[in-house]
C-alpha cells in the first residue's frame, strides 16, 4: 500500500440535521410509505372472499382509515417542516431550497456536471444539501402541496371537520372529483420515483465522500475534513444573513 | 298554448291543477313530495303550497340545441303525474321544439311574443350544447345559429336552467376532439343566474324540484361551486349507495358474470364512478323510484360529471393519462418510468465506479490506513 503518499484527513463532527429535522424525515418517510401502499390498495383493491356478512367486515374501511390518518400526519409534518425552515439551523433553512442567487444556480450546474454527468473536475463539498438536492426538495414540496390539495379536496365532501372542508374548493377547479382523483394518483408516482433516486443518492454520496451521509439522518452528524474549516471552501448555497 | 298568451292574467299553478281534474289531496301530496325532494323541512310544505296556489305560472322558454332530448324524456316521466301535467304540459311552456304543437313561423312567433310580453320574467331552459365550430352551422333552427337563438333568449331571461350534461358541461359531443366545438351554456352567457342540472339525463324529480323551487321561492336554489343545486348534487352516489357496506368490507365484483356480481357486491372494481360522481341517484332513483344503474348491476358511469367521457374508461378504475390516448394508464407510465429510473441509476452506479475510481480508492486506502494504525 502506497501509504507514504496518502494524506490521512482529520475529520470534525458537524451537527447537520437537528432532532426535529430527523423526526420530520422519518415521520414523512413512514407516512409516505403508508400512503403509497394504502393508496394502491384503494385504487385497485385486492380480490377478497368472505362468508361473513358485509357489515361484519371493514377491510377497505381500515385501508382508508390508515390512508386518512397518514394523510393528516403527512400534512401537519409538512407544515412543521415549513416552520422549521425559518427557525432551524442553517442546513434546515428555507434558503437551502430556493434558487435565489447566482451562487445557488452555479452550484447546481457543478453538481450536474460532477455528480450526474460524471465529468472530470474538482470535487465539491456540501455539508448540508447540495444545491441540486435542495432544489429537488423544493420541487417535492410542490408535490406535497398538490397531494394535500387534491387529497383533502377529495376528502372534504365527507369530512366533518373545518380543516378538510377548507379544501372543498379544489375539485371544482378541475371540474369535479374525477380529474382531481387522477391528479392525486399521477402525482403519487413522483413520490415513488423520488424515493428510489433519493435512497440511491444517499448511498452514492456516502460511497464517494465517506462523510457519513447515510447515518447522518440517524444521529444528525456528518464528518467533515479539517481543511474544509480552514479553507472555507464548502458550499452553503445561500449564506444566511443572520 | 297561443291563446293563453293573449290572456291578461296567467292562471296559478293550483288553478291549472284543478282544471286538469286533480283534487286538493293530489295537489298537497305533490307539494309534500316536492318539498321533501328540494330538501326543505316539513314546515316549508305550507309555503310551497301557498306559492303554487297564489303565484301565476312562470312563463318558460325551453330551447333544444345539440342534444338527444333525454332530459325532456326524463322530465315527462318523473314519478308524480302532476310534474308533467303542471310543470310541462301546463307550465306555460311557451316554446319548446319537441313538445309544442305549433311549428315554423307560428312557433317562432310564439317565442318572440313570450320574450316581449314577459321581458325579464321568463325562465330560459336550455337542453343541449351550443356548437361554436364553423360559425355555428352544425345546429341551426329557423335560419339562426344556436348561439344567436341563445343570446337572444337569454338577454331578457330571469334565470337560465342548463338541463343535462350537454348544457352544463358539453357531454359526449364535447369529447375530444370535439369536432363541432360543442360548448356549455355557462361559457357563452355571462351575467345571468345559471342553474346547472347535469346528468345524462338528470333525474326527472330533480328537474321538477328545481322548477318548483324557482316558482315557490322566487329565487334560484342554493348552488355549489360548480353551479349545481346543493339539494341534489352535494352527495356522492357512492356515499348514498346501498352497496356501500360491500365497498367498506372489501367485497367487490371482479367481473360482470362472476359469483360476486350475483351476490350484489360493490361494483367499484368494474369501473363504478360512484365515488367521484355527485348526484341523487342513490336516494331518488329512477322510474318512480324503481331502481338506478347500480341497483341494476351496472356501475355508475359518472354521467353528471364534467368530462366523464374523456376522463378514463367506463369499466375500469385505472386512471387514464390525458394526452396519451384513452388506452394509456397512469400506472403503466409509472412502471415504465420506474424501470427507466432503475436502469439509469444502475448505469450511474457503474459509471461512478469507473469515473470516480481514484477518489474511491483513495478513500478506501485512507480507511485501511486508519485500520492499521489502530492498535487492537
Amino acid at each position: 500500500m502506497k501509504t507514504k503518499y496518502l494524506h490521512v484527513h482529520r475529520l470534525r463532527r458537524v451537527y447537520v440535521w437537528e432532532l426535529p429535522v430527523r423526526y420530520y424525515h422519518w415521520l414523512n418517510a413512514l407516512a409516505i410509505i403508508a400512503l403509497i401502499i394504502t393508496g394502491f390498495l384503494i385504487a385497485s383493491p385486492l380480490a377478497l372472499q368472505s362468508r361473513e356478512e358485509a357489515t361484519m367486515r371493514f377491510t377497505m374501511g381500515w385501508v382508508r382509515v390508515i390512508h386518512f390518518i397518514a394523510a393528516y400526519i403527512f400534512f401537519f409534518n409538512f407544515l412543521f417542516r415549513l416552520y422549521w425552515g425559518f427557525v432551524g439551523n442553517k442546513y434546515a433553512s428555507w434558503r437551502q431550497f430556493i434558487p435565489t442567487s447566482k451562487k445557488f444556480i452555479k452550484e447546481m450546474w457543478t453538481v450536474f456536471k460532477i455528480d450526474i454527468l460524471m465529468l472530470r473536475g474538482k470535487e465539491h463539498i456540501s455539508v448540508g444539501h447540495n444545491a441540486m438536492a435542495g432544489f429537488i426538495y423544493f420541487l417535492t414540496f410542490w408535490a406535497f402541496l398538490v397531494q394535500c390539495l387534491t387529497g383533502f379536496g377529495l376528502y372534504a365532501a365527507m369530512g366533518t371537520w373545518w380543516l378538510p372542508k377548507m379544501f372543498a374548493w379544489v375539485p371544482p377547479v378541475f371540474g369535479g372529483d374525477i380529474l382531481t382523483r387522477q391528479i392525486h394518483h399521477w402525482s403519487m408516482w413522483f413520490f415513488i420515483l423520488f424515493a428510489v433516486i433519493h435512497v440511491y443518492l444517499v448511498f452514492y454520496h456516502d460511497y464517494i465522500e465517506g462523510r457519513g451521509e447515510i447515518s447522518s439522518m440517524g444521529g444528525g452528524w456528518k464528518f467533515i475534513e479539517e481543511e474544509v474549516f480552514q479553507d472555507e471552501e464548502h458550499h452553503t448555497p445561500n449564506k444566511p444573513t443572520n | 298554448m297561443f291563446n293563453e298568451l293573449d290572456q291578461t292574467k296567467q292562471p296559478t299553478y293550483y288553478e291549472e291543477v284543478e282544471r286538469k281534474g286533480y283534487n286538493r289531496r293530489d295537489f298537497l301530496q305533490f307539494v309534500s313530495m316536492m318539498t321533501a325532494f328540494i330538501g326543505l323541512e316539513n314546515s316549508a310544505v305550507g309555503q310551497v303550497a301557498k306559492a303554487l296556489e297564489t303565484k301565476p305560472r312562470v312563463p318558460v322558454i325551453w330551447l333544444h340545441f345539440q342534444e338527444c332530448t333525454c332530459c325532456s324524456e326524463s322530465f315527462i316521466r318523473s314519478s308524480h303525474p302532476m310534474v308533467a301535467d303542471i310543470l310541462l304540459d301546463k307550465i306555460s311552456l311557451d316554446y319548446t321544439e319537441t313538445l309544442m304543437a305549433a311549428s315554423g313561423f307560428q312557433a317562432e312567433e310564439a317565442m318572440q311574443n313570450t320574450m316581449k310580453k314577459y321581458k325579464g320574467e321568463y325562465i330560459l331552459c336550455v337542453e343541449g350544447s351550443v356548437p361554436m365550430g364553423a360559425d355555428g352551422v352544425y345546429c341551426m333552427i329557423g335560419g339562426k345559429t344556436s348561439l344567436q337563438i341563445l343570446q337572444e333568449a337569454a338577454e331578457n331571461a330571469k334565470a337560465i336552467i342548463a338541463w343535462g350534461s350537454c348544457a352544463s358541461n358539453g357531454c359526449v359531443q364535447a369529447a375530444k376532439p370535439n369536432p363541432t366545438k360543442a360548448t356549455p351554456i355557462h361559457k357563452l352567457i355571462k351575467g345571468k343566474p345559471i342553474i346547472k342540472v347535469p346528468g345524462c339525463p338528470p333525474i326527472g324529480e330533480v328537474m321538477a324540484g328545481v322548477i318548483v323551487h324557482l316558482v315557490a321561492f322566487d329565487r334560484i336554489p342554493e348552488l355549489d361551486a360548480l353551479g349545481r343545486p346543493k339539494a341534489f348534487y352535494s352527495k356522492r352516489v357512492h356515499d348514498t349507495c346501498y352497496r356501500r357496506p360491500f365497498y367498506d368490507a372489501g367485497l367487490y365484483v371482479e367481473s360482470f358474470d362472476d359469483e360476486n356480481a350475483k351476490k350484489g357486491y360493490c361494483l367499484y372494481k368494474v369501473g363504478c364512478k360512484g365515488p367521484t360522481t355527485y348526484n341523487a341517484c342513490g336516494v331518488m332513483k329512477w322510474n318512480n323510484g324503481t331502481s338506478f344503474p347500480i341497483q341494476s348491476g351496472h356501475g355508475c358511469i359518472g354521467c353528471s360529471e364534467e368530462n366523464y367521457w374523456d376522463n378514463g374508461r367506463l369499466y375500469e378504475r385505472a386512471s387514464s393519462f390525458a394526452g396519451f390516448g384513452i388506452e394509456a394508464n397512469a400506472d403503466d407510465f409509472g412502471k415504465v418510468a420506474l424501470g427507466v429510473t432503475g436502469a439509469a441509476l444502475a448505469g450511474h452506479a457503474v459509471m461512478t465506479n469507473i469515473r470516480k475510481k481514484k477518489l474511491i480508492t483513495s478513500l478506501e486506502d485512507e480507511g485501511k490506513q486508519s485500520e492499521h494504525e489502530l492498535k487492537s
